[in-house]
């Protein structure tokens, strides 16, 4: 086990940042925190800073107007950071890949650590990344 | 008047979940201006569905936003089948309209929680998330994702809702019934609740009519407009149903609105699922050739409000040009007028009170002068008018 990994044994606390998304992997983090998924009794939580957060959650494509503060916000956050790309568009750029205000996957802009693909993905897939990425040895 | 502040919203802050920038300027607690800065989310999707050809734009035009994600399929749809001249199957009309309501009803229950949340009461916030679920699930069942349907295509849909899938819809729409019976209960006698919204963020009349809002928005505040009945699509005339209003205006009566408009819904629903049983199963698509040259309007309203989708062909396999009008891109700018003279923590409520959807908004405009037909204000006339402003200070200071 990493370091990295070493450290984020305990309970994660999330920053969702939407770097250019459709609202649809974003509600779909929401409900994770909702009674059916409820991953607060993991000790999950989101919380209101990059500077309190262990994980950072990135939804939709890097537009061009995005990237300066997607960089500003993963240069803010406490180092070691997990970064999870969650659904088609952080991974690829999915069907906005062609579109001009595309700045490129998210893995070209800042280190990536998971990848959830889907449009949208499950929350149950979103669990399931992170806990693949909890067992990486 | 004193000192203005001004407060920060944005672009990255745990209130939104989407990113868009607020500068509230502020005199003491009362909000004395407001300007907002979006742009973040533009993906040019105009552009990308140029590039598509006519059924593939149905899967671009879904991803616009991730909750009205039947409204802008199915004003598209409208559009390319008034070019085509179409005349779509009964049953692919019920369940159009079937798969349309299902969606009002989960993004007016995604609304109730936000605005909970938003107004720090959790509990709403869990409970309407909580009754949201089964209703997910039956998306999943009928049309195969939680999100992003799919389900549309030119000339029908691409599923048809089997004698089943029917009998369980209904049971989920019993049990969703009597817990919107609890949730109008719960926030409808609340003491807080009517304490926090009720003259708040108020919207007159005349202030619809001045921005052009649409949806719950206009007619919270007694303007009765409503695309289902006024021009009627799919199924919606052969139903019997009716438009909610309130003439209040304040945050209250569009929470009043969404609610009330959940129980026409259910009905709605109900009714078509009753007609489906007369239809023969598997009609759900009429044969589409080609699409000719020409223009076509399609409108759809969506939970927000009306959208509407502009479509010119040539002819050829894709669009020649699309344009989307998504209804926050009327009501986000009533902010101006719900915010300002309220508090600061007001201000909050007042804008989510919309139920703002800033990726369905984030579309270019171009303003032309309507006299001279002179397009106002590119890059290059902002250049030149700050290179006179610098010249006019240069020979003020004489330097």
């Amino acid at each position: 086990m990493g370091f990295k990994e070493k450290c984020f044994k305990k309970s994660l606390w999330v920053f969702h940042l939407s770097a250019g998304s459709c609202n649809n992997c974003d509600i779909e983090i929401l409900d994770l925190l909702t009674p059916k998924y409820d991953v607060e009794r993991f000790g999950m939580k989101l919380v209101g800073s990059i500077r309190h957060a262990d994980v950072l959650l990135v939804t939709g494509i890097v537009t061009k107007k995005t990237l300066p503060r997607v960089l500003e916000v993963y240069n803010q956050a406490p180092k070691p950071i997990v970064v999870i790309a969650i659904g088609a568009c952080p991974c690829t750029g999915g069907i906005f890949a062609s579109g001009y205000n595309f700045a490129g996957p998210l893995d070209k802009v800042i280190p990536v650590d998971a990848y959830v693909p889907g449009c949208p993905p499950k929350p149950e897939a979103m669990l399931a990344g992170v806990v693949k990425l909890l067992n990486k040895k | 008047m004193g000192k203005k502040t001004v407060v920060p919203i944005g672009p990255y802050h745990p209130l939104l979940e989407e990113p868009e920038f607020f500068k509230l300027y502020c005199d003491g607690e009362t909000v004395v201006d407001m300007e907002w800065e979006t742009g973040y989310n533009h993906r040019g999707i105009e552009k990308i569905c140029e590039s598509k050809t006519f059924e593939q734009v149905f899967y671009v035009v879904e991803r616009i936003c991730g909750i009205c994600s039947t409204s802008h399929p199915f004003a598209y749809a409208n559009a390319v089948e008034s070019i085509a001249k179409v005349e779509i199957p009964v049953r692919a009309k019920l369940i159009r309209s079937i798969v349309g309501e299902l969606e009002r009803i989960h993004s007016h229950l995604l609304w109730v929680g936000l605005a909970g949340h938003f107004l720090g009461y959790n509990t709403v916030f869990m409970w309407a998330w909580k009754y949201r679920e089964p209703v997910l699930d039956m998306f999943e069942i009928i049309t195969g994702n939680r999100n992003s349907y799919a389900m549309f295509t030119i000339g029908g849909v691409r599923r048809d809702i089997s004698a089943e899938q029917a009998t369980q819809l209904l049971k989920v729409l019993d049990d969703v019934k009597i817990k919107t019976d609890l949730l109008v209960g719960a926030v409808m006698d609340d003491p807080v609740l009517h304490a926090r919204l009720k003259g708040v963020g108020i919207l007159t009349a005349k202030d619809i009519h001045d921005f052009g809002a649409v949806g719950p928005t206009a007619r919270a505040s007694g303007v009765d407009i409503d695309v289902r009945r006024d021009d009627p699509y799919a199924a919606y005339d052969m139903i019997k149903w009716k438009v909610i209003t309130t003439p209040e205006g304040d945050v209250f009566a569009k929470a009043k609105v969404r609610l009330l408009e959940m129980y026409e819904s259910i009905s709605i629903i109900q009714q078509c699922l009753e007609l489906l049983k007369k239809e023969k199963v598997g009609d759900i698509k009429a044969k589409v050739k080609e699409i000719p040259a020409g223009i076509g309007i399609g409108h759809a309203e969506a939970p927000r409000g009306e959208v509407f989708h502009f479509v010119k062909s040539d002819g050829s396999n894709s669009p020649v040009r699309h344009k989307i009008r998504a209804p926050s891109y009327t009501c986000i700018p009533t902010f101006r007028r719900s915010c300002i003279g309220g508090t600061i923590s007001d201000a909050a409520i007042a804008t989510a009170a919309v139920d703002p959807c800033y990726c369905c908004t984030e579309r270019m405009t171009q303003v032309y002068d309507h006299r001279t037909g002179k397009r106002l204000m590119n890059a290059e006339e902002l250049i030149k008018l700050s290179q006179q402003k610098t010249e006019e200070i240069r020979k003020k200071i004489k330097v």
